[in-house]
């Protein structure tokens, strides 16, 4: 009896205490808990402790709550929304920012009409989506690392990762950092803080995560992880774990999603049902959430500037969703036609492109030169198609090599192994394609 | 110390000489379900040693992300039994993260610790041995200790180890197994087996608690039938020391492997097809494999579940008057 009284008094000079707790009215919802006018109790649950009771039932609903908003900076015909949004960019960045997105566009093209005259295995392209990696990518330092999922390539454009790299990896041959070991369109590269990319969609969210805090423990850390993934692949498990982590360990982490309206056929109406993936962040998980335009390469500029500011003051994490089209099929092993119109993708290939509004602004700006726009597609062109000539006549490492790297060292049973092809080649070689690796 | 003491030491030892090393999982913080990781937060802080939600593939996944910073990152799964909600982060990444990436990348300085084995009333999901799942993973590491000495010593070389490592906790020794345990910092070779008792009629092969079973049961078969049984632990897993089994196994021409995990697909098929293929002529009679039967594992049936000494001992004898 006495503990009971004594528990009592303790819970309610818990909760008198709370009571001092700012109530937030954003919403419409949360204004409504205390309808006597009445200052409402706080719970002492430590589950929930900060909610107030109520005494009238209530079933919260997903539209008693605003879809966030959508940040943009640039109209769709490319003007400035709002002077003091202008990121004020030197013509020299924001042409870089352009060629950049211009290059990924071109090689895309070209590397996707490779792959269909069969010259290499596989591809995905980047179209509608070039804004979010090259304003993203600007926004960032070099020192900040990067995971992501396979549709970021023009992140590693930004960062200067040469179109020989791109086409040998796609190749797979002798001068692949990779090893020929991954099919194409799953770069990485140390030297640019570009995590190789995997294809299990996901994994690499909670990875970014626990990078983030090993970041953040060394002493005088000012690098941030960002993390890029596909609306899709926020609806796998491994996205929950990475943002429940992100946000109860701490970590100076921005969580990127591309939300581009479609996981293969998947609509996103039949991959979730709240407000998208910005939706989960601030009342879901606790995170600090920013929503924007992602054909507007300066409004994902602008919200990176400010998410990179936020996760390395307070070590913690942001969730961060451009909003775009995909306007290319999902890869070259897909027909989207066969799931969406020619005439709906239509509209976001010309009037919503990112790059067609970064175009209008510099035309505005008189920064823009019809003229050198053309060459420089011109010479990304012949760049690529030689390059690819070039990449394709190169060996592929040697053979041997299958065996390496599962390991730090060889251990004796793959060593053994190897012993054994070799063995077997050394009496079958006219079975197998030796010409092309090295030897 | 007894077991758990021995993995506290070693924790401990991990985290005064390496800075960057970092223990996390569920409960870890307050010291452990199993007491592992007792006063480390206290001592290294809450930075370093800490709760992470309860979440599997997060904590695998959180863990490799460490070790791709190149910090050392000692992760505790609960149960070896809740390892699978995992299994994607362990098999296709932290396996393959070396390899994949030609070498530009890696998690290496990645340990997983995880209870498992059968503490008499653990049932379904607190008693499993999921050894063999992970044994078909190139690119791990997978050992098990059987007792302090060899706890601490396996866990600080798979802690230094440039691999990702598992290291299965036979949890029913935490308490029930006490060694002289030195207090400095020592390693265990990696891919070693030991040979605990010499033999020449008959190889014996088990790891973790299954060990402390054969030698049980090497010492009746000297007592009831004469028999020189060796015994060896078999310790990692992957990759297994193929050699010491081969060596034994030519000598003595007659093998009995024994765990707990089922029989279809258990390690001991591997050790059993690999003993045929390279001892085919020095073997006087099949490998026997004794193991838990083909079924979950049970609750009020498990002294009937498991490979005890009467049933090895009995299949020894069949396999030594073959």
């Amino acid at each position: 009896m006495s503990f009971l009284r004594k528990s009592v008094k303790l819970l309610n000079a818990a909760s008198a205490a709370r009571q001092n707790v700012k109530m937030l009215c954003a919403g419409s919802a949360q204004c409504n808990y205390s309808s006597s006018g009445q200052a409402a109790e706080i719970s002492p649950f430590p589950g929930a402790r900060d909610a107030p009771f109520i005494n009238n039932l209530k079933l919260m609903m997903p539209e008693d709550y605003a879809p966030i908003p959508i940040y943009r900076v640039l109209d769709r015909d490319g003007y400035l929304l709002s002077e003091q949004e202008d990121p004020q960019l030197s013509q020299e960045v924001v042409e870089k920012m352009f060629r950049d997105m211009v290059q990924l566009a071109t090689m895309d093209k070209i590397l996707y009409e490779s792959q269909r005259q069969g010259r290499i295995s596989f591809y995905m392209t980047n179209s509608g989506e070039e804004a979010s990696h090259i304003g993203s990518a600007a926004a960032l330092e070099m020192r900040d690392l990067i995971y992501g999922q396979y549709r970021e390539a023009g992140v590693l454009v930004w960062r200067g990762f040469r179109i020989d790299q791109f086409v040998d990896q796609c190749y797979g041959n002798d001068d692949d950092m990779g090893r020929g070991k991954q099919m194409p369109v799953h770069y990485g590269s140390k030297e640019l803080n570009f995590v190789t990319i995997s294809s299990p969609l996901s994994t690499q969210i909670p990875q970014a995560v626990g990078a983030a805090y090993a970041l953040k423990m060394k002493p005088n850390n000012d690098a941030c992880v960002v993390c890029y993934f596909g609306e899709g692949a926020a609806s796998e498990g491994d996205a929950h774990a990475a943002f429940n982590f992100a946000a109860t360990l701490e970590c100076p982490v921005i969580l990127f999603c591309r939300n581009n309206g479609f996981a293969i056929s998947t609509p996103s109406n039949e991959q979730y049902r709240g407000d998208g993936i910005a939706g989960r962040g601030p009342m879901g998980y606790g995170i600090a959430t920013i929503r924007v335009d992602g054909t507007d390469v300066f409004a994902v500029y602008n919200a990176i500037k400010k998410a990179r500011e936020y996760v390395l003051r307070e070590n913690k994490p942001i969730v961060f969703e451009t909003m775009a089209y995909r306007v290319g099929h999902h890869s070259t092993s897909d027909d989207s036609t066969a799931y969406r119109s020619a005439e709906e993708i239509e509209v976001w290939n010309t009037v919503e492109h990112p790059i067609s509004k970064l175009k209008s602004y510099m035309v505005h700006k008189g920064w823009f030169n019809e003229q050198q726009e053309k060459e420089f597609v011109s010479g990304v062109r012949k760049q690529v198609l030689k390059q690819i000539s070039i990449s394709e006549k190169k060996l592929k490492p040697n053979w041997r090599e299958m065996f390496e790297g599962v390991y730090d060292q060889m251990p004796e049973h793959l060593q053994q192994q190897q012993r054994e092809l070799e063995q077997h080649i050394e009496s079958h070689k006219q079975f197998y394609p030796l010409k092309s690796f090295k030897q | 110390m007894n077991m758990f003491q021995a993995i506290n030491n070693a924790m401990d030892l991990a985290l005064e000489q390496d800075k960057s090393a970092l223990l996390f999982g569920e409960d870890v913080g307050f010291g452990g379900v199993f007491r592992c990781s007792v006063n480390l937060r206290d001592k290294y802080g809450k930075d370093r040693v800490f709760n992470t939600p309860l979440c599997e593939q997060g904590i695998a996944g959180f863990a490799i992300g460490v070790a791709n910073m190149g910090a050392t990152a000692i992760a505790e799964i609960q149960f070896a039994d809740y390892i699978f909600p995992s299994f994607d982060q362990i098999v296709n990444e932290a396996a393959k993260y070396r390899y994949r990436s030609g070498g530009l990348f890696d998690c290496g300085s990645l340990t997983f610790r995880v209870p498992s084995g059968a503490v008499g009333h653990g049932a379904l999901y607190h008693s499993q041995s999921p050894e063999a799942y992970f044994a078909h993973t190139s690119g791990l590491r997978v050992v098990i200790p059987r007792g302090p000495i060899k706890a601490k010593g396996l866990l600080l070389a798979c802690i230094r180890d440039a691999n990702p490592c598992i290291v299965f906790e036979p949890k029913t020794l935490y308490r029930a197994a006490v060694e002289e345990v030195p207090t400095e910092s020592y390693v265990d070779e990696l891919g070693k087996a030991d040979i605990l008792r010499e033999g020449k009629d008959i190889t014996l092969i088990g790891w973790g608690t299954q060990v402390h079973v054969l030698l049980e049961v090497a010492e009746l078969a000297k007592k009831e039938m004469d028999i020189e049984c060796e015994v060896i632990d078999l310790v990692s897993i992957l990759p297994w020391d193929t050699q010491t089994i081969c060596n034994s196994v030519n000598k003595t021409g007659r093998v009995l492997i024994a765990h707990e995990a089922p029989y279809t697909q258990g390690f001991g098929s591997e050790i059993a097809a690999y003993i045929q293929e390279k001892c085919f002529l020095r073997l006087e009679a099949p490998v026997k494999r004794v193991t838990g039967w083909d079924t979950p594992f049970p609750h009020v049936f498990e002294p009937f579940y498991l490979p005890d000494k009467h049933r090895c001992l009995a299949a020894l004898k069949d396999t030594v008057n073959y």
